[in-house]
């Protein structure tokens, strides 16, 4: 069992995104470490990939200045075991990746010569024994849906990795339970249609999404437009048990990247934001929060 | 093979549906349905619509759709046997003449399928992205003879090398969003309009220009554009005697390549043969993360894209690469899943030829055919030429589409390299000023034919 089941456990929790290595791979360092600061009890680090169909342009900015900056898989990897935070971390990329990491050399060679190319499992089994050796705990892959996931779930469930599954507003039905199934950690509630990208009010379609999953017990974050406290309060009070936000603090990192601004001044904005999502969503499960002038939260662990 | 042992010659009329994607929308290892999760219902959705009305013609769907294919596409389009070819490389050279259907390319064939099936589901809006525009303008063209809102998504840089088909889409009544992502062509099209899907699935279908994406789109398209091999296969057993010992077509995503072969694919006495854009060069630059090429069947390698399993030009860590070709339609670094299969079993067999080669094959068939064929129709007729030998006795090769949306390309790449065989065309420097306006000027140049 990875580490993400217990980080909900102590109220609502605040899953920040960042893709790594956006603007460049020391900055990067520094902003998902002052997200730890800020609050985050669980980490999304995106591994750029060239075509990123559930993105919006926001993210898709964020990929176009990582790739160019470099960031690869193994660079990706090198980051996470480089990372000085303490909250569990989730690996979110697209298949392609996943796919055709590692003994590519040995791949290519029998590709060419014919031969059939090696065993389905043996694909994503490379990527996933590499994630857990620097430290990650599961994965999100926007274009994996259920039908195709088996042989990245069989990896996952070798080396105790969870498998988070997205649920869309058109989930429903038989569908629904057959994905519920096979989600571990949590569930990535889609609060709305469309790609990724921050928003100013909060789709409709989020509470009658959670009105489905309720009968189900695993953790269900709230992902796709949330960027104010205020959003975040709603969202958890209608259910949620935790909010993920990627866009709007990707906006951050562009303006500050736009700017040229020094990377400390981006931290600290960017650690201010956590710590407002943070504390929305734990007002919205009914416990106040004291913020102290070093900006510690002495979050209340009872839960109404 | 002689006309008395092709008693499968008269197949069924719905033969087409034999429908070799598994029920996993598998073929081979390639295939399958990698795409976001808020897709999924709509692609259940439209499975099952493919089921019932495609393969199973509920409603009579294939009669309507057949119907308005003759009616209103044109259909069925001449297998012409190309006399001077035919002298040329000393064997029997026919051209299936998709150039001649309605919006003078292949692509109505899937377009018009598309979107009636569209109504037929009850959606009220089309999206669909274009590379060269002759997807966009035949998907334009089907949205309103159905009356259907359309909206196009085109890679800006294929924008300004497609202007007529951009005014076309325009003049059908379709909206066209340039795509400035990425390098703006047909791969940064494509996941736009995913993403226009995936916001507005409930009301909207995604016609998918080619034999890409998840199932069921790439079995569906080749049902649609088997109309091309249906008729092929009939008329050169009329016209030949007999069944050809070789199908040429070029191949991009390769939706007019599935179409030309697949009623041949059971033919084992023919070769079929799909050329792909070689474009400058097959080496690939890993740095640059460019591949000078379009050659995925070729060079490419094992990867998921676009919601299907298939081969790709990507680079070692599988970021897909920027692909190139002198043409647009063919300027696409994947290819469908069941091209890739029946390369991998050794049915279909992937060549390529190079943009200079392509250019002259332009213009070869400009000047001894009477036909100006569109750039990807082109890299068809180069591989006629580069290996005539090759091919047997009797040849079919797919005009997949008229080239007169290429005019404004073509004069500036043949200014900017040697094309040997390219007519003087000095008197247009400077560019056409309108892709129609080469007319009168250059008897050798002429491009309108509206």
């Amino acid at each position: 069992m990875s580490r993400i089941p217990e980080a909900f456990e102590g109220g609502p929790a605040f899953v920040p995104y960042l893709a790594v290595g956006d603007p460049d791979y020391e900055s990067s360092k520094q902003y998902v470490e002052a997200l730890a600061r800020g609050g985050a009890d669980v980490i999304e680090l995106g591994l750029p990939f060239s075509e990123p169909i559930a993105e919006g342009p926001t993210i898709q900015g964020a990929v176009v200045r990582s790739l160019s900056g470099g960031m690869t898989p193994e660079r990706f990897f090198e980051f996470v075991a480089e990372l000085d935070v303490d909250v569990p971390l989730v690996c979110m990329t697209y298949y392609n990746l996943i796919y055709r990491y590692g003994g590519s050399e040995a791949r290519r060679a029998s590709e060419a010569s014919g031969e059939a190319a090696s065993e389905e499992a043996d694909r994503p089994r490379a990527f996933v024994e590499r994630a857990k050796e620097v430290g990650i705990d599961g994965f999100v892959v926007p274009d994996l849906p259920a039908e195709e996931a088996d042989p990245l779930r069989e990896a996952c469930d070798e080396f105790d990795l969870d498998l988070v599954f997205i649920v869309a507003p058109t989930t429903q039905g038989e569908r629904l339970e057959r994905i519920m199934s096979q989600v571990s950690g949590y569930v990535y509630v889609q609060a709305r249609l469309g790609v990724t990208g921050a928003r100013d009010d909060v789709s409709g379609q989020t509470d009658e999404s959670l009105g489905r999953l309720s009968q189900w017990d695993v953790p269900k974050a709230v992902g796709f437009g949330i960027k104010t406290g205020e959003q975040a309060e709603r969202i958890v009070r209608g259910g949620a048990d935790g909010i993920i936000v990627g866009s709007a603090l990707v906006d951050i990192v562009a303006e500050g990247a736009a700017d040229g601004e020094d990377a400390e001044v981006v931290a600290d904005r960017l650690e201010a934001k956590a710590r407002e999502l943070k504390t929305g969503a734990m007002r919205g499960a009914g416990v106040e929060t004291e913020e102290e002038d070093d900006g510690q939260e002495v979050p209340n662990p009872e839960r109404t | 093979m002689s006309s008395d042992t092709t008693p499968d010659g008269e197949r069924d009329g719905d033969g087409h549906a034999d429908s070799r994607a598994r029920a996993d929308g598998k073929f081979g290892r390639y295939g399958g349905q990698y795409v976001p999760e808020a897709l999924m219902p709509a692609i259940e959705e439209l499975t099952d619509a493919y089921e019932r009305y495609v393969l199973e013609n509920e409603g009579g769907f294939m009669d309507e759709f057949r119907s308005r294919l003759a009616d209103f596409g044109g259909r069925p389009t001449p297998l012409q046997r190309a006399d001077r070819l035919s002298e040329r490389y000393d064997r029997e050279v026919y051209l299936k003449r998709e150039d001649l259907l309605h919006g003078g390319a292949h692509k109505l064939n899937n377009a018009l399928g598309q979107v009636l099936l569209a109504k037929y589901m009850g959606k009220e809006r089309i999206v669909a992205e274009t590379g060269a525009g002759q997807h966009g303008t035949a998907t334009a063209m089907a949205a309103a003879h159905l009356d259907l809102p359309c909206e196009i998504y085109m890679g800006e840089r294929d924008t300004r090398r497609q202007r007529p088909n951009v005014f076309r889409m325009r003049i059908n009544g379709a909206e066209v969003n340039p795509v400035t992502t990425g390098r703006g062509t047909l791969k940064e099209a494509i996941s736009e309009t995913m993403r226009d899907w995936a916001t507005n699935v409930e009301d909207t279908h995604y016609v998918i220009g080619s034999v890409v994406g998840p199932h069921p789109f790439p079995a569906m398209v080749r049902d649609f554009q088997s109309v091309i091999s249906e008729e092929a296969r009939e008329q050169v057993q009329e016209k030949a005697g007999r069944l050809p010992d070789s199908v040429v077509a070029c191949a991009g995503g390769g939706s007019n390549t599935m179409g030309a072969f697949a009623e041949f694919v059971g033919d084992e006495g023919t070769d079929l043969v799909a050329v792909e854009a070689g474009g400058s060069s097959l080496d690939v630059d890993e740095e640059a993360g460019v591949a000078p090429n379009s050659a995925s069947l070729s060079t490419g390698s094992e990867g998921v894209l676009h919601g299907a399993r298939t081969k790709l030009l990507q680079d070692r860590d599988g970021q897909i690469m920027e692909s190139h070709s002198v043409s647009s339609g063919l300027d696409y670094a994947g290819v469908g899943p069941e091209l890739a299969h029946l390369v991998d079993e050794g049915r279909v067999r992937a060549v390529n030829v190079d943009d200079d080669a392509a250019l002259e094959g332009f213009h070869r068939l400009s000047q001894e055919e009477g036909i100006i064929p569109a750039l990807e129709t082109a890299h068809a007729f180069a591989h006629l030429h580069e290996h005539p030998e090759e091919l047997g006795e009797v040849v079919v090769v797919n005009v997949s589409g008229r080239g007169d949306k290429d005019l404004e390309t073509v004069l500036e790449e043949t200014e900017q390299r040697e094309v040997s065989n390219a007519p003087d065309l000095s008197v247009l420097s400077g560019g056409l000023g309108g892709a129609h306006g080469a007319g009168d000027a250059d008897a050798d140049a002429r491009g309108g034919d509206e």
